[in-house]
């Protein structure tokens, strides 16, 4: 039976025709697992999108409490900007170190996101505690709560990001760049980077148009 | 500090007999099966093959069981209700008191919707894709088992309310301000919290697990216009997961933070505003609907087309309308609650929203039928769960159409014809569905079919049962009874409410016959043997490997042609009376077993349950050990074992002979 015979009647083994899309069979493990992390992180953003709508509907309501003019500091949020910023750009340097499989370069980036992400962490914490040792804690009014939990879940987030660098750096030290590791380390760099997206519209919706004169 | 926070012995109910002799019975129960298993040694087995196991069939199984228990325990719910509203009427007030009646509605939605639906839809989903898809497993083997233990994780965290405290008394949604602190001070609604967000963190993962096998591991050739209809409603349903998932989770953990720290999200002082509630949780809860029915559109679908002997008719538009379909179900979530006075402009959007859902639902309807047109079609027990399914679906859909509209809404809300509606559409829908499904898969997962005759005895007796239960609700809705009633003074309502209970024990019926079928199938497995793999003369996939299929599934992937890969196949090899040639069978790689799922179920459990009692220490060492399990598990470097070709030749070969055996059957007999 010729080749186009057998396709003709569908028996083939491994040489379906062409049909466009999905015609090649299952993808590899490098496809398959970045592309379900990126989903995840999408449901991840879409989390941030119901807490952001709460934020939006609730920062009105200030119960005659402070509002985000007399709270906000555009100072410390700027230099927080910067910090997460630059940490996601030396992630990606870590990448490209990782790539190369150098040691000592991808754990200098590493660390150095980590601690940037220190820095962007310790400003957001000395920020809520500010704001709760003058009286305005999460729980004086529901824009105060939304507030905290909007930007407090990012933060709880960088948290989890830290405690995900610190795990990577002492794999790869330990284990070298094998293939599942650096797949893994593509997965933290999604989501880092998605991380700082989520921080651009925290900063623009929360500080920059709560501090409009 | 009170080391065990607030639990105290007060939380045991030493003196509510009933809750007190139903946690006696089933803890004797669990003791009971836990007894008889270890005295027959069958643990290395359960923890080997079942417990530990990464084989999607095996996972589908399990989640099916549970959805069984868990239907068996909604039910004893439902027919408590229906029990109560026959006879407390005037001076009667029945036997169960407001506060134990009140959680019991609210946990028999709760465990209907998260832990029966839910469980059955993804069992099912579990079981099936990979096979219909033509490959060995699902793109997170893991994941998939961490998913499950997650879900039984919520499952059991709900139940122990049964023994230890006491279950939410505000309803399956938990609206505020009623659940906030200030009106439901006990551990009810932290039970509800907890248990949802953990199970809800399991259907997640199960929604990106299950996106991503449908779009990146498929056979060869099998292109997205080749995949069969259940695979396209799955697709919808897990995107839809995706999508409606993590907004529960937000506003669940929102109304976690109102009662746990004192914020004002959702209080009636401090700025909250409690509609913002009903608003995030329908926008999680009206997709919610659609996750749960796509795939029992799906279900339907493969049944009508196995058989009417049949293609589905108008595949594509079924793809079509199942999309838009998913894409409308975020679109309407304001009809739930037209009443709260968004305005006649907004409502109006809401409900003519609402009402185009219909057409892409009646595209689905009618296509189903016109696959009968012309086709010989089989009354097997699925069929009969689908044709029942026409019947009722049609009208149910009508009186949803009928509640779409925001002036008789304002008439009909929160009454019992909305709760007919609901039932309506979810019992002749989904139950229906997921029945059928179970029915027809059966003989795949087990390898011998289910009984016909008391299959057919269970369908009656449930679509009997059915309408009698709830077409007198559509009346007392009309004629004024509001829902979650636990005593009503008008007489006339009663023999209605009678009328309903007869109905209930109708579906009880059922379901024992549910129960007796497949007892009995089990004594008479050896003559009802599925030997060829092919019970149904099935047109997908799964129907091509062995039944049972081996835990890879297939020895070489099937190579894909026309829509109908297993029936294309089937067809050509009947033609020519020979199989496809024997290919270069290779090794196969297949994921290992893993305790990961159930060892962080069981910290998640704990963390849960001190959560609840406000028992802090004990949470932060449960969350600690889910941690490290997962790092244990990502410092592994073997997460795959090798099938070794021999044996794979030798499966495969054996498979040849019987389908070879099955082809000249049907030739002769065509």
């Amino acid at each position: 039976m010729s080749a186009t015979e057998a396709v003709a009647i569908g028996l083939t083994h491994g040489g379906s025709e062409d049909t466009g899309l999905g015609n090649r069979g299952p993808e590899s493990k490098s496809i398959v697992v970045p592309y379900g992390f990126w989903l995840f992180v999408l449901s991840d953003i879409i989390l941030f999108s119901a807490l952001f709508a709460t934020y939006a509907s609730l920062s009105g309501a200030t119960d005659g409490g402070p509002g985000s003019q007399q709270l906000f500091d555009r100072t410390t949020v700027a230099i927080e900007t910067m910090a997460l910023l630059l940490s996601s750009f030396t992630c990606g340097l870590a990448m490209i170190a990782a790539k190369r499989s150098h040691m000592r370069w991808t754990q200098i980036w590493l660390a150095i996101t980590g601690a940037l992400g220190f820095v962007f962490l310790f400003l957001e914490l000395r920020e809520f505690a500010g704001m709760i040792s003058e009286g305005a804690g999460p729980q004086r009014s529901a824009f105060l709560s939304s507030f905290f939990t909007l930007v407090g879940c990012h933060g709880a987030h960088v948290t989890a990001g830290l405690m995900w660098i610190g795990t990577m750096m002492a794999q790869i030290w330990a284990k070298g760049f094998r293939e599942h590791i650096v797949r893994r380390l593509l997965c933290f760099s999604i989501f880092w980077h998605a991380l700082d997206i989520i921080w651009v519209a925290i900063f623009t919706i929360v500080y920059l148009i709560g501090t409009l004169p | 500090m009170n080391l065990f926070g607030k639990l105290t012995w007060d939380a045991v109910p030493f003196h509510q007999p009933i809750p007190l002799i139903t946690s006696i019975v089933i803890l004797l129960a669990i003791g009971a099966v836990l007894a008889l298993v270890t005295v027959k040694g069958w643990w290395p087995y359960l923890w080997n093959e079942w417990i530990t196991s990464t084989d999607h069939k095996r996972i589908g199984v399990m989640y099916i069981v549970l959805a069984l228990v868990m239907l068996l325990r909604g039910f004893s719910d439902a027919i408590m209700m229906r029990g109560q509203q026959a006879v407390a009427v005037g001076a009667s007030h029945g036997y169960l008191p407001p506060e134990h009646y009140d959680q019991i509605f609210s946990a028999h939605g709760t465990i209907m919707i998260f832990f029966m639906a839910m469980p059955f839809i993804i069992g099912l989903m579990n079981f099936v894709i990979p096979l219909q898809l033509g490959v060995r497993d699902v793109a997170f083997p893991t994941m998939n088992n961490v998913s499950f233990w997650l879900t039984a994780s919520g499952v059991l965290l709900t139940n122990v309310s049964l023994f230890v405290g006491e279950f939410a008394r505000t309803g399956w949604l938990a609206f505020p301000p009623l659940s906030e602190i200030a009106f439901s001070p006990d551990v009810g609604v932290d039970y509800y919290l907890v248990s949802l967000q953990i199970s809800g963190i399991g259907t997640l993962l199960t929604g990106v697990n299950f996106v991503t096998t449908i779009l990146k591991i498929r056979a060869p050739g099998m292109s997205y216009m080749r995949m069969p209809v259940f695979v396209w409603t799955s697709l919808a349903s897990n995107l839809l997961i995706i999508a409606a998932f993590p907004v529960l989770t937000a506003t669940l953990a929102l109304l976690m933070l109102d009662r746990y720290l004192g914020f004002h999200f959702f209080t009636t002082d401090g700025g909250g505003n409690s509609m913002l509630y009903m608003n995030l949780i329908w926008v999680w809860g009206h997709p919610e609907v659609y996750i749960l029915i796509l795939p029992a559109f799906g279900i339907f679908s493969e049944v009508f087309a196995t058989f009417s002997g049949k293609p589905l008719f108008g595949y594509r538009s079924m793809v079509y309308a199942t999309l838009a379909i998913c894409i409308l179900s975020f679109t309407v979530w304001l009809h739930h609650f037209f009443t709260m006075g968004a305005g006649a402009n907004v409502n109006a959007i809401f409900g003519i929203a609402s009402m185009l859902i219909a057409i892409p639902t009646g595209v689905k309807i009618f296509n189903w039928l016109f696959t009968m047109y012309g086709g010989r079609v089989r009354f097997s027990v699925p069929m009969h769960w689908a044709l029942g399914f026409i019947v009722t679906f049609i009208t149910g859909g009508l009186t949803g159409v009928l509640l779409a509209m925001p002036p008789a809404d304002f008439l009909l809300h929160n009454s019992l014809f909305l709760v007919a509606h609901f039932h309506h559409v979810i019992i002749g829908g989904l139950v229906f569905g997921v029945l059928a499904g179970y029915t027809y898969w059966f003989p795949k997962a087990f390898g011998f079919t289910l009984d016909e005759r008391l299959g057919k005895a269970s369908f009656w007796c449930w679509f009997i049962g059915f309408y009698l239960a709830f077409m007198p609700l559509y009346a007392l809705g009309l004629m004024g009874a509001t829902r979650r009633m636990q005593h009503y003074d008008n007489p006339a309502w009663q023999p209605f409410m009678i009328v309903a209970f007869i109905g209930a024990l109708l579906i009880f019926a059922g379901i024992l016959l549910l129960v007796a079928q497949l007892w009995y199938s089990i004594k008479t497995r050896d003559q009802r043997r599925d030997v060829t793999g092919d019970p149904w003369d099935g047109r997908t996939l799964e129907w091509l490997t062995l039944s049972p299929p081996p835990h890879y599934n297939f020895a070489v992937l099937p190579d894909v042609h026309g829509e109908e890969a297993y029936w294309t196949r089937k067809q050509t090899a009947i033609k020519l009376d020979r199989l496809i040639e024997e290919p270069d069978y290779k090794p196969i790689e297949m994921p290992l077993n893993t305790p990961v799922g159930v060892i962080c179920a069981f910290f998640t459990s704990v963390c849960g349950f001190a959560i609840i009692w406000h028992i802090w220490w004990l949470a932060i060492a449960g969350l600690i050990g889910a941690f490290a399990i997962f790092v244990w598990y990502a410092w592994q470097d073997e997460h795959e074992h090798i099938i070794p070709v021999e044996e794979v030749r030798a499966n495969a070969r054996e498979r040849r002979r019987i389908r070879m055996e099955h082809l000249h059957e049907l030739s002769q007999s065509t």
